[in-house]
């Protein structure tokens, strides 16, 4: 456990070190505009950007998208015990155990998949930044004792963490996100508050501080926005994490109680006892959370390299 | 010499980090020094001498743990030692000000160069955005900053680096400072842009009556602008005197080892440039006798025992001060090479300044 906590440490650490490095970006390009021009001549950015946008597409646009209804059952004539219907006209790819429409139901589940992953990386981050906010800008007894709760959640395996806390809070969607939100809570607090550190140090700090520029403004207009770009690279790639946790969760049956509404992980979860006859159950909605997991994960691995220094050619 | 009262008054200034289970290094050491309205002194030495931790001392930089002050620091008669930091922040920025060496970095580069030059006139003076924007155009203008009111919506990294050291003198000079301390502020840039900005400062700065402290470990920075200068070596000042006179007749080898090291326009064909041997590494503690002694030539048994003390310099009378047992005599200069080919050198902006010692 401790040597999770501290392998989770140096990590954030050192992502936390790589913020407002000093830029020689391109002249006549604000530095977030010579970042994305970095990022839009990337070619795996650029296949990261398509996955996202394609899966924000659909989750967007389920129910125009969807061929059929998802929780209306079809065909149940055919469903007997060792046999499901496969793909066949007007059911690309076949329907489950309870006669409903497969595709319709990836695509709907998106939704889920999607709001639950976002939502809790937005409270995650929110909550995390708090408290690295707290800890970098009062440093101190503050810091001390805020770090040392960060600390502790950091030393909790984050699905550990996030079963107990969607135990504690009931079975429900909200106490999900909140679960997820948890886990990165300590990663975000820990990050932003290394980075804030490191920049309170830095020359223009100090040249702010020569000037009688108040400590508040320092914090907010100067040290703040200088150290939020390894958050929002961990941002990104928490957003798969988030995702895969939300299917682990609903998987072990501690998502949504409705389970008739689609959701990627429930879907697996119900697809277990099929294996053997229609592995293609199990096989969609396993692809869609790698898919758009790794969609983020590309995404935000690019992200950072556009926006550390040490990277740039 | 300006005879007015000084605008600041150092007194004894000395500066201990002590981080836990390290031993304690006193980097400044019983350093004192004043600069008059209109003034301008140097602080040199080379890289490591304490020069940039007496000006982060004088200004009230220095971090608050690990470190430790003592001594006197006066701003206009008022004690800034063991000052609030509320009393200190209104004083920095608005009564002394100090530019630093490294113009990118000294800006924040996520804020365009407008609002970070708004900041200051918002915090010190009574003026709404809109005054302040106008007021910001006019201090780049004065600077000498082309086309001010396009470049305040630029980040710093779209300025060149001589335009970035302009803008921050303009923040620097934003209230009229009566003290302003430039930390190397040449040193980032081109041999052309330097002899610029010096030429600016002299202008903006001493032409308004403001003291400045010129920090710096280039002779020819010295030979331009100061009118007094304060060599320092190891933590102490060694030397004092008028600029002239320094150069003409140096009386400590240290002092006179940095200005055989400096090229110069009047030297003869023939004549070598003489570095100081060793490095600002080898040196003793002063509480064993002189710090300089390991490099000396013209140490002595006497020069090892107590701390050489910086005393009057017997042979020039009261204005300069000396630490040494040993001093130079005027003839081993020689009298003809006086400072003046390194003073013509560093205002023609020629660039023959460039080589500073301990680099
Ligand atoms: N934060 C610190 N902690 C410990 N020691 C320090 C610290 N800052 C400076 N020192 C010590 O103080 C001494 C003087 O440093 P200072 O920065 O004043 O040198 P300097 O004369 O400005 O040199 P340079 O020409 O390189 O700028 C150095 O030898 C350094 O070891
Ligand atoms: S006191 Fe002695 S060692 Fe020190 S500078 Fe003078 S002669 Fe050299
Ligand atoms: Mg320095």
């Amino acid at each position: 456990m401790t040597s999770l906590g501290e392998r989770k440490r140096d990590r954030i650490d050192m992502l936390a070190a790589q913020a407002g490095a000093v830029p020689t970006g391109e002249v006549g390009l604000s530095l977030t505009r010579s970042a994305f021009r970095r990022l839009r001549r990337d070619p795996v950015a650029i296949i990261g950007a398509v996955i996202v946008v394609v899966f924000l597409v659909v989750a967007a646009f389920a129910p125009l998208l969807a061929p059929k209804d998802p929780i209306a059952q079809y065909l149940l004539s055919e469903i007997r015990p060792g046999s499901i219907p496969g793909a066949r006209e007007g059911f690309p790819l076949g329907v489950d155990n309870l006669g409903r429409d497969l595709l319709s139901r990836l695509i709907h589940g998106s939704r889920q998949s999607l709001l639950i992953g976002v939502v809790s990386t937005v409270l995650g981050v929110a909550a995390g930044m708090t408290l690295g906010i707290l800890a970098g800008a009062f440093g101190g007894w503050v810091d001390t004792v805020v770090m040392r709760f960060v600390d502790i959640l950091l030393s909790i395996p984050s699905l550990l963490m996030a079963i107990t806390v969607s135990v504690l809070l009931g079975q429900n969607q909200w106490a999900l996100m909140i679960a997820i939100a948890v886990t990165q809570v300590p990663i975000f607090a820990r990050l932003l508050r290394g980075s804030m550190l490191a920049q309170r140090g830095s020359d223009y700090a100090v040249a702010a501080r020569a000037l009688g520029v108040r400590p508040a403004r320092i914090v907010f207009g100067h040290v703040l926005p200088n150290s939020v770009s390894p958050v929002i690279v961990q941002a990104t790639l928490s957003l798969a994490t988030a995702i895969i946790e939300a299917a682990a969760l609903s998987f072990l049956g501690l998502g949504d109680p409705d389970i008739a509404r689609p959701e990627w992980g429930a879907m697996l979860a119900s697809a277990q006892a099929y294996l053997s006859i229609r592995p293609w159950l199990a096989v969609w909605p396993a692809v869609c959370i790698i898919v758009v997991a790794l969609g983020f994960t590309l995404l935000g691995e690019r992200l950072r390299e556009a926006l550390d220094p040490k990277f740039r050619r | 010499m300006p005879t007015s009262a000084p605008v600041l008054e150092v007194e004894d200034l000395a500066v201990t980090f002590s981080r836990k289970g390290e031993t304690p290094t006193r980097a400044v050491d019983g350093v004192s020094f004043s600069v008059a309205p209109g003034e301008t002194i140097g602080l040199v030495g080379e890289s490591g001498c304490g020069k940039s931790v007496t000006s982060l001392a004088v200004m009230g930089l220095l971090p608050p743990r690990g470190v430790r002050v003592s001594g006197s620091v006066r701003l206009d008669g008022q004690e800034l030692i063991g000052a609030s930091d509320r009393m200190l922040r209104r004083l920095r920025g608005a009564d002394m000000a100090m530019v630093f060496q490294d113009p990118l970095s000294s800006l924040n580069p996520t804020l365009a160069i407008g609002t970070q030059v708004t900041e200051v006139l918002l915090e010190h003076r009574d003026l709404d955005r809109k005054q302040a924007s106008a007021e910001a155009v006019d201090l780049l203008d004065r600077v000498g900053i082309p086309d001010p009111g396009r470049r305040l919506k630029e980040y710093p990294h779209q300025l060149s680096g001589g335009m970035r050291q302009r803008a921050l003198i303009a923040m620097a000079l934003a209230c009229s400072p009566r003290l302003l301390i430039a930390d190397e502020p040449t040193t980032a840039l081109d041999v052309t842009i330097q002899a610029q900005i010096l030429e600016l400062l002299r202008e903006l700065v001493v032409g308004s009556g403001t003291a400045l402290v010129m920090i710096t470990h280039d002779l020819g920075v010295v030979a331009g602008l100061c009118d007094r200068v304060h060599v320092m070596y190891a933590g102490k000042i060694i030397e004092s005197a008028e600029r002239h006179e320094l150069f003409a007749r140096p009386r400590h080898p240290y002092t006179g080892g940095l200005l055989h090291s400096v090229p110069r326009l009047d030297a003869g064909r023939g004549a070598r440039l003489t570095p100081i041997r060793g490095s600002a590494r080898d040196t003793i503690p002063w509480s064993q006798g002189c710090a300089f002694a390991p490099r000396c030539d013209n140490a002595e048994d006497d020069c090892l025992g107590d701390t050489v003390p910086l005393e009057v310099d017997p042979a020039y009378g009261t204005d300069r001060e000396l630490r040494c047992r040993h001093p130079l005599q005027p003839a081993r200069v020689g009298a003809g090479t006086s400072g003046a080919g390194v003073a013509r050198a560093a205002t023609g902006g020629s660039g023959a300044t460039a080589s500073g010692p301990g680099r």
